[in-house]
C-alpha cells in the first residue's frame, strides 16, 4: 500500500505542484505516468529482494531451493507478481492527477498504452528476479537494494530527461526496463511509436532472464554450500 | 546520578544495539546513501521543472535529511524493544522513565547531525551550491535546533509503536509526507492553505525555512523566532510522546500485553 500507492502519489503530488509553479511545457500526464513507474519500480525493488526474505523468515526457503523444479522457475512467477503491483502506482497516479490537479487522461494510442503496461511489468519483474538472486545468498542484500530506488529513479528518466544528467548516465539507462517502459508509456499516451520501446522491453526481459538464470545457480551453490539459507 | 547514567549509557547502548542488529552496512547506504541520492533527484527534478535553484534544494533536503535518523532510528529505537522482546526487562527496572525515554534520542540527535552534514558536504561538491565557512556554525546550530524536533516527532512514532503493529508504516508515511508539506521540495506558498497548515504543525518547516535565510547570509539573530517554534514545536511531540509511553506502560502492565502483537 505505501510503497505502491502512498509513496507514489505523494511523489506525484510533488511533481504536480512543482511542475504547476515551474510553468514547463510538458503536460501534468507526463508527470502522472512518470511517477506511477516510480511506484512500479519501487514495488518491484522492494518486493522482489522482500519475497526472498519473507520466504527465509517463514523457514519456508530452503524448502523451495531443494524442490525438483529449479529455484529460478518458482521465483519468476513472484517477482512479476510484485511488479504487477506497480499497475496499482499507475492506476493511483493517473487517477489522482485526474480527481485533484484536472490532469486530461486523453492517449493518443489506448490499445497501445494497454501493451506497454504488461510488457512493462514483465521487463521490471524479470528485473526483480536478477536482484532476488542476490537475496538467496547475502541475507543484507537489503542494504544494497534500498540505496537503488533514487537512483534508478533519475537513470530512467522518469521525471527528468536523461539527458540532463551528466553524460556517464545515458549508456547505463540503456539498461534498465524503466527507461523503456516510461518511454513506450509516453509514446502510446502523446502519439508517438511505442512499439521499439516496447521491443526493448521485451528484449531486457530475456536478457535478465539469461542473467538471473546464471546469477540464481551461482547464488543458490554458494548458498548450498556455505549452509546459509535458513540463516536470518 | 543514577538517571543521568541511564539517560547516557542506555542511550548508547540501545542506539548500538540497534545498528548491531542492522549492520554498518546498512548504516551507510540506508543513512548517509539514501539522503544523498535524494537530494540528487530532487535537485535534477528542480532544475528541470525550473522552479528554484540549486541552493533550495540542497538546503532543503539535507535539513530534512535529519528526519533519516529523526524519525525512522528514534521509532525503531523505542518500538524494537517491543519487536526484539526487551520491552519487559527494560521496564521491570526501576529506572527514571524521562531519562530512560530521553537517553534514546540522544545518539539520533547526534546522528542526524553526521547526515546532514554529509549531505551538505555532498551538495557543495556536486551541485550548483556554495556555503562561506562563516556560516557554518550557525547553520549548525539550526540543523541542531531541527534535528532535536524532528527527534521529539520520532519519539512520538515510537510510542505508537508500544501498540501499534506496524509503526513503520506511519514512520515511512510521515517521512515522505514531510518532503511535500514542510517547504523541503515544494516552496510553502505553492500549497493550498490546508497544507501549508499541517507543514506549519510538524517540525523540519520552520528549521527549513531558517536554514535557508543562514545559508543565504541571515545571521542567527534574524531566525530565532523561526528557531523559536521550531523548538516548541519538537518539545510539544516529545511531551505527548512522553505521556503515551507512560499510559502505554502502565496500559501494558495492567493488560500483561506489554509485547503482545
Amino acid at each position: 500500500m505505501l510503497v505502491s500507492v502512498l509513496e507514489p502519489l505523494i511523489f506525484a503530488t510533488i511533481a504536480f505542484y512543482l511542475w504547476g509553479a515551474g510553468g514547463r511545457e510538458q503536460t501534468l500526464l507526463y508527470v502522472a505516468l512518470g511517477a506511477g513507474l516510480m511506484g512500479m519500480w519501487s514495488a518491484t525493488l522492494f518486493g522482489s529482494g522482500g519475497l526472498i526474505q519473507w520466504q527465509r523468515w517463514q523457514r519456508t526457503l530452503e524448502l523451495l531451493v531443494a524442490a525438483p523444479p529449479r529455484f529460478l522457475v518458482t521465483a519468476l512467477p513472484f517477482t512479476v507478481a510484485t511488479a504487477s503491483l506497480g499497475l496499482y502506482s499507475v492506476a493511483a497516479t493517473l487517477l489522482w492527477g485526474r480527481l485533484l490537479f484536472g490532469v486530461p487522461l486523453a492517449f493518443e494510442h489506448p490499445f497501445l498504452f494497454l501493451l506497454a503496461l504488461p510488457a512493462t511489468v514483465l521487463a521490471l519483474g524479470v528485473l526483480g528476479l536478477v536482484f532476488a538472486s542476490t537475496f538467496v545468498f547475502y541475507r543484507h542484500a537489503n542494504a544494497f537494494s534500498n540505496l537503488l530506488e533514487y537512483p534508478v529513479w533519475l537513470a530512467s528518466g522518469v521525471l527528468v530527461p536523461v539527458s540532463l544528467l551528466p553524460g556517464f548516465v545515458e549508456p547505463l539507462s540503456w539498461a534498465l526496463a524503466p527507461t523503456w517502459g516510461v518511454r513506450a508509456l509516453r509514446d502510446a499516451a502523446f502519439g508517438g511509436n511505442p512499439l521499439p520501446e516496447i521491443g526493448a522491453c521485451l528484449a531486457l526481459a530475456v536478457a535478465y532472464l539469461t542473467l538471473a538464470a546464471v546469477a540464481m545457480a551461482n547464488f543458490e551453490r554458494l548458498a548450498r554450500r556455505h549452509a546459509t539459507l535458513s540463516l536470518t | 546520578m543514577a538517571a543521568a547514567r541511564v539517560f547516557l549509557v542506555g542511550g548508547v547502548i540501545s542506539y548500538r544495539a540497534l545498528f548491531n542488529w542492522i549492520r554498518p552496512l546498512s548504516y551507510a547506504t540506508t543513512m548517509l546513501g539514501i539522503p544523498l541520492f535524494q537530494l540528487l533527484f530532487f535537485a535534477y527534478v528542480g532544475r528541470f521543472a525550473g522552479v528554484r535553484d540549486d541552493a533550495f534544494f540542497v538546503v532543503g533536503n539535507a535539513v530534512q535529511a535529519t528526519a533519516m535518523g529523526g524519525l525512522y532510528a528514534m521509532t525503531m529505537t523505542v518500538a524494537n524493544e517491543r519487536f526484539f522482546g526487551t520491552l519487559a526487562p527494560v521496564l521491570a527496572t526501576p529506572a527514571n522513565r524521562l531519562a530512560l525515554f530521553l537517553g534514546r534520542a540522544l545518539p539520533v540527535v547526534l546522528n542526524a547531525l553526521a547526515v546532514s552534514a554529509v549531505a551538505f558536504a555532498a551538495g557543495l561538491l556536486l551541485l550548483d551550491f556554495s556555503l562561506p565557512a562563516a556560516r557554518v556554525p550557525a547553520l549548525a546550530a539550526v540543523v541542531l535546533v531541527t534535528a532535536t524536533a524532528t527527534t521529539g516527532l520520532g519519539l512520538l512514532l515510537g510510542s505508537l509503536g508500544l501498540r501499534v503493529r506496524d509503526v513503520l508504516f506511519a514512520s515511512n508515511l510521515v517521512y515522505f509526507g514531510t518532503l511535500l508539506v514542510c517547504g523541503v521540495n515544494v516552496p510553502l506558498d505553492v500549497l493550498p492553505p490546508w497544507l501549508q497548515a499541517v507543514g506549519r504543525a510538524l517540525p523540519l518547516t520552520h528549521g527549513v525555512e531558517a536554514a535557508r535565510r543562514v545559508a543565504g547570509g541571515e545571521g542567527l539573530g534574524g531566525v530565532d523566532g523561526l528557531l523559536a517554534t521550531e523548538a516548541g514545536i519538537g518539545a510539544a511531540y516529545a511531551l505527548v510522546a512522553f505521556a503515551l509511553f507512560r499510559v502505554f506502560e502502565l496500559e501494558g502492565r495492567r493488560r500483561a500485553s506489554l509485547e503482545t502483537y
